[in-house]
C-alpha cells in the first residue's frame, strides 16, 4: 500500500434529497434550475442535487460524470462509489447522468501553475486547492489531465459512505437497533442476527433522514475492491459489440447528415454547385453551413456520396499556407527576447557557463499530429422551438451545451447534452466543432433529429492537432558530468487558443503548455535554463494526450541523452545522479532492475535507451531495446516503472501505460500532420498509420506507490516512450535522432 | 434484394454499389461493426463472408450473392460468449473499444483456418487491425488464449 499523505478533511458538501420513490446522495445545487421543459420528468429531488447515487424500489445508478473515452473512467468512477457504498457496481446501472456545474472538475486546473509537480511546500499546496475556484467559477466538467482518479478519489468515495450510513440510519430507525451495531453488504444492511433489509427498501426513509455526514473513509487496507484487479464494467459490451458508441445511436425519425467544410480550418466557403448532388437517391436537403456544405439525406453512405459530387470555391484559411512557412514561424521566436512567454527555470549561471568551453548545440523538432481516435467525430441533434437535445462522445459538456445555445437562440437550460461513451478520443474530443455543425444543420431540419458522421477524411482535416514545435538545446559537460542545460522551446500557444474557442475569450498570461515535460524536471543540473518563446497563434491547436509533455518529453530528455553521452557517463546512472526528487529516484531505479541495466549496449546492432519524463504529477522511466536488423529498427522490449502514489486498479493500469507508451512511440515511428494550401495532408490512416501488432514490444510495468498523492495515469506512460526508442536507436546505430517522425531518418521493420 | 446476416435472411433495397458496412449499419441496424476509415487500412468493419474475414466497407452489397455474412452479434453474445470473446474479457484487452469487433473477427476467423498459430502467423494476421489505444500484446496473449480454449472444447 501506499503511504499518502492524510487524507485532509475537506467538506464535500454531499447531502441528499426525495426522488420518486426513494432517495438519491450528491452536491447540493446552489439553487434550483429554472423551469426547464427538458427535465420535467425529474422530480424536485433530482432538480435540487447532482447525485452521485441514486435509489429507488427499482434498483441503484451510480452516476459517473466523468466521461468514457477508453481510460476505464466509469469503471473506476463506479468502483469508487461502491468501495464505500458495498454495493457490485455490476447490479447497478451505471450513468453518465445529466452534465451540471456540480461535477466541475477540482483537479484539472492544478497542473497549469508555475509549481513542478514535485513541489510540495504550503505555498505550491495552496495555489493547488486554490484552483479549485475558477474550476467551480467556469463550471469545468471537463475531462482530462488525468484528473479523473485524483478529482474523484475523495469526493465519490464519500458520497458512496454517505449514502451507506444514511441508509443504516433509516434502518436504525425501523428496527429500532443503533446504527453502530449494523452492517452492510452487497447492496443490503445487515443486523445483527444475520436478516437484512435492501437498500432499494429503504431508500424511501432514507429521504426524510437528514444525511449522515460525518463519516470517515476507510483505509486502504479495508479495500475490498479498489486496489485489487477490477473487471471493466463495459468490458463485456465491448468484446460482443453491444457497446452503443454515439455513432451506434439511432433517435426515431432522424436523418442522416455529412459535412463537407473547408479543409483550411477557419477558412470561408466562397460558392458551390450541388446540381449533381441534390438529385441522387436518398438526398433531402443540401444546405449551406458555416465553413462549408452539408448535405442531408437517408443513410450516411448517400450522405457522403453527395457530398463528394458538390463543387465548392473555398477561400483562404488564416494561416501560414504549408508546413515549412508555420515552422519558419515557430523557428524564427526562438532566443527572441520580444517572443519570450516564461522562463520557469533558472538555476544557476547559465549565460556565463555557455560563454566558455565546448558547447554541444542541438535542434529538436516535433510535428503536428492528428489525434485520429477510432471512431470519428460524429453526432445527433434535435432541434424543437423550445428545446435542443444532443447525443455525443465529449469530454466538455456544458461548453457543447453553452455554445448550442448561442446557435439556436435558446436557454443554456433548454439544451440538453447526453453524453456517450467515446471510441477514442486522447484530446479529440476536447473540440466541438463537429456537434455545433450538427446543432446548425438540426436548426435548418427542425422538429427533425439529424445524424452527422464526419468520414475519416474530414475528421482528419479538421482536427485541430498537437501543435509542432522547434527546441534549440545547448549544454556542456565538465568533469564527465553534466554541467549546463539550456533549452529554447518555441511553438505557437495551445491552451489560450483552445480556450478562445471554449469561452469566447483568450487566456491571460504565459502558457506553461510549451514548456511542460521540460522545465518541470527533478533534476539538480548546476545550470539548468529552459525558456518558452511563443509562435503566433497559426493552425488552431489543442490538447493531444499528455498535452504539452508529448513534445517536450522527448525535446528535453534527448538534450540530456546528448550531453551524458558527451561526458561519457552511464545513461541511467548520470540521471540518478543528477536526480533530486526522492520519488522519482526510485523510479529510476527501479526500472534499472527490472530491465537489468547494464549500460546502453546490449551486443552488435542491439542497443537500449532510457527516458524520463514527470508529468501530470507522474514521474515515470522507460527503458527500450531494439534491434537494427537488414528491414529496419525493431523495438523487442520496453520496461516502464511509474509511481501513482496509490494503484486502484493493476489491470487498468498496465493497460494505460502499455497504451500510453505504444502511442508515444507509435507517432515517434511514423506520423506527422503537414499541411499544403492551408490543409492536412494525412486524411487517412494510409498517411498516418501508426504501430501495428507485428511491430509491437514485449511490455513490462511496475507501479510504485511511493508518491504522497493519487495521480491519474491516462497521459503520463507517453512522454518518456519516443525519447526512450530514440536514446535506444542511438545505442544501436550511432545514429541520433532529433526529429519525429523517426522514419524521416531510419527505416522500421 | 435478399441477404443473408447472422442466420437470418433480410430484405434491403439499396444501390448494388452500397458499401455491405453501411447497409449493416443504417440500413439493418447492426452495428457491431464499426466504420473506421472507409479504405480497408483499419479493420474496424471486419466481419465474417462465408466464415473468412473480410472488410465490409470495401464489399459492395451487389457482389456478396448468397454468400453468408457473420457480424460480431452472430459470433456470440453476451450470454453465449465466443472462446474469442471468452479470451478477450478474461485479459482485459478492450480500452476505447471501438476496433475490438474487427480484432475479435479477425481472430476467430484465424483460430477457424488455423487452430494452433504461431508468433509469426499471429502476428501477420492480426496487423492489418489498427487499435490507437494500444491494446496489442493483450490481443496477443487474449489470440494464444482463445486457441487454447477451442482446443479443449
Amino acid at each position: 500500500m501506499g503511504k499518502l499523505a492524510t487524507i485532509t478533511r475537506r467538506t464535500f458538501l454531499i447531502g441528499s434529497a426525495a426522488i420518486a420513490g426513494g432517495v438519491a446522495f450528491g452536491t447540493y445545487l446552489y439553487k434550483r434550475p429554472v423551469d426547464n421543459p427538458l427535465q420535467k420528468d425529474l422530480t424536485d429531488g433530482e432538480a435540487a442535487i447532482t447525485p452521485y447515487v441514486k435509489i429507488s424500489p427499482d434498483g441503484i445508478t451510480l452516476i459517473t460524470p466523468r466521461a468514457d473515452k477508453g481510460q476505464g473512467a466509469y469503471s473506476i468512477q463506479a468502483h469508487l462509489l461502491a468501495e464505500e457504498l458495498d454495493i457490485d457496481p455490476n447490479t447497478a446501472t451505471i450513468s453518465p447522468g445529466l452534465p451540471g456545474p456540480a461535477y466541475y472538475n477540482s483537479a484539472i486546473l492544478t497542473e497549469g501553475l508555475s509549481f513542478p509537480a514535485y513541489d510540495n511546500s504550503t505555498l505550491a499546496e495552496n495555489m493547488r486547492s486554490f484552483m479549485a475556484v475558477p474550476a467551480r467559477l467556469f463550471a469545468m466538467q471537463l475531462t482530462g489531465g488525468s484528473s479523473t482518479v485524483p478529482d474523484g478519489f475523495i469526493r465519490m468515495r464519500m458520497a458512496g459512505a454517505v449514502a451507506r450510513e444514511t441508509l443504516k440510519a433509516a434502518a436504525a430507525l425501523r428496527t429500532g437497533i443503533s446504527r453502530a451495531q449494523l452492517q452492510t453488504e452487497n447492496g443490503r444492511v445487515i443486523l445483527p442476527d444475520g436478516t437484512s433489509l435492501p437498500y432499494t427498501e429503504l431508500a424511501a426513509d432514507a429521504a426524510t433522514l437528514e444525511p449522515v455526514t460525518e463519516v470517515a473513509l476507510r483505509p486502504a487496507s479495508e479495500w475490498t475492491r479498489l486496489g485489487k484487479p477490477m473487471p471493466r464494467i463495459d468490458m463485456p459490451a465491448k468484446c460482443t459489440g453491444t457497446e452503443k458508441y454515439g455513432i451506434d445511436l439511432e433517435v426515431e425519425g432522424m436523418v442522416y447528415a455529412a459535412v463537407r467544410a473547408n479543409p483550411g480550418i477557419g477558412g470561408t466557403m466562397e460558392s458551390f454547385d450541388a446540381t449533381a448532388a441534390t438529385t441522387m437517391r436518398g438526398v433531402h436537403k443540401v444546405i449551406p453551413i458555416k465553413h462549408g456544405v452539408a448535405v442531408i439525406a437517408d443513410n450516411t453512405w448517400r450522405a457522403w456520396r453527395a457530398a463528394n459530387k458538390i463543387d465548392i470555391t473555398w477561400g483562404a484559411a488564416p494561416y501560414p499556407a504549408n508546413t515549412d512557412e508555420i515552422f519558419a514561424r515557430i523557428e524564427s521566436v526562438i532566443d527572441q527576447e520580444e517572443h519570450r512567454d516564461h522562463r520557469n527555470r533558472d538555476d544557476g549561471e547559465v549565460q556565463s557557463s555557455l560563454d566558455s568551453g565546448d558547447i554541444l548545440e542541438a535542434t529538436y523538432k516535433v510535428p503536428y499530429l492528428a489525434h485520429a481516435p477510432m471512431e470519428p467525430m460524429n453526432a445527433i441533434v434535435l432541434v424543437k422551438d423550445d428545446s435542443c437535445v444532443i447525443w455525443t462522445g465529449t469530454q466538455i459538456p456544458l461548453f457543447v451545451r453553452d455554445h448550442a445555445a448561442k446557435i439556436t437562440g435558446l436557454d443554456a437550460e433548454q439544451v440538453l447534452v447526453h453524453v456517450q461513451p467515446m471510441g477514442g478520443s486522447f484530446g479529440h474530443k476536447l473540440e466541438d466543432t463537429h456537434v455545433l455543425q450538427a446543432v446548425e444543420i438540426a436548426v435548418a431540419m427542425r422538429d427533425t433529429p439529424v445524424k452527422l458522421v464526419w468520414s475519416r477524411e474530414e475528421d482528419m482535416t479538421h482536427d485541430y492537432p498537437r501543435p509542432g514545435a522547434i527546441a534549440k538545446g545547448r549544454g556542456k559537460v565538465v568533469n564527465g558530468q553534466v554541467d549546463t542545460f539550456d533549452l529554447s522551446v518555441g511553438q505557437s500557444a495551445m491552451a489560450p487558443n483552445w480556450f478562445g474557442r471554449l469561452m469566447g475569450m483568450s487566456l491571460p498570461g504565459p502558457d506553461q503548455t510549451i514548456t511542460t515535460g521540460s522545465w518541470d524536471q527533478p533534476f539538480a543540473i548546476p545550470n539548468y535554463r529552459v525558456t518558452g518563446y511563443r509562435a503566433p497563434e497559426m493552425v488552431p491547436v489543442s490538447s493531444w494526450r499528455s498535452v504539452g509533455a508529448s513534445g517536450n518529453g522527448f525535446m528535453h530528455d534527448t538534450l540530456l541523452d546528448e550531453l551524458i553521452h558527451s561526458a561519457g557517463a552511464d545513461p541511467l546512472a548520470e540521471r540518478i545522479r543528477l536526480c533530486n526528487d526522492d520519488t522519482s529516484l526510485k523510479v529510476l531505479e527501479k526500472v534499472g532492475e527490472i530491465s537489468a541495466w547494464d549500460g546502453p549496449s546490449i551486443e552488435a546492432n542491439r542497443g537500449r535507451g532510457v527516458a524520463f519524463c514527470l508529468s501530470f504529477g507522474v514521474p515515470v522511466a522507460i527503458v527500450t531495446e531494439v534491434t537494427h536488423t537488414d528491414h529496419g529498427i525493431r523495438i523487442d522490449s520496453v520496461f516502464a516503472v511509474v509511481d501513482v502514489g496509490e494503484v486502484l486498479d493493476p489491470v487498468n493500469l498496465e493497460a494505460q501505460v502499455s497504451g500510453g507508451l505504444l502511442f508515444g512511440m507509435a507517432h515517434a515511428m511514423n506520423c506527422e500532420t503537414t499541411y499544403e494550401n492551408h490543409a492536412a495532408q494525412q486524411n487517412n490512416f494510409h498517411a498516418f498509420e501508426g504501430m501495428r501488432l507485428y511491430q509491437t514490444p514485449k511490455i513490462e510495468v511496475v507501479a510504485l506507490t511511493n508518491a504522497s498523492k493519487i495521480r491519474g495515469i491516462g497521459e503520463p506512460g507517453l512522454p518518456p516512450a519516443a525519447p526512450s526508442l530514440g536514446n535506444a536507436i542511438f545505442a544501436a546505430t550511432g545514429q541520433r535522432l532529433r526529429e519525429m517522425p523517426f522514419n524521416k531518418h531510419i527505416d522500421f521493420i | 434484394m435478399q441477404i443473408k446476416v447472422n442466420n437470418e435472411t433480410l430484405e434491403v433495397d439499396v444501390e448494388p454499389e452500397m458499401p455491405l458496412l453501411w447497409v449493416l449499419r443504417d440500413e439493418l441496424g447492426i452495428t457491431g461493426p464499426k466504420y473506421g476509415c472507409g479504405i480497408a487500412q483499419c479493420g474496424a468493419c471486419t466481419v465474417h463472408i462465408n466464415g473468412l474475414a473480410t472488410r465490409s466497407c470495401q464489399l459492395a452489397i451487389g457482389d456478396l450473392g448468397d454468400r453468408e455474412v457473420t457480424t460480431i452479434e452472430g459470433l456470440g453474445n453476451p450470454d453465449s460468449l465466443h472462446a474469442v470473446q471468452q479470451a478477450w474479457i478474461e485479459h482485459q484487452v478492450a480500452q476505447c473499444g471501438y476496433c475490438q469487433s474487427g480484432q475479435i473477427m479477425q481472430a476467430a476467423s484465424l483460430l477457424s483456418s488455423n487452430p494452433q498459430p504461431s508468433d509469426d502467423v499471429i502476428d501477420a494476421a492480426m496487423s492489418g487491425n489498427l487499435c490507437r489505444c494500444g491494446t496489442y500484446p493483450r490481443i496477443r496473449t487474449a489470440v494464444k488464449t482463445a486457441a487454447k480454449k477451442l482446443a479443449e472444447s
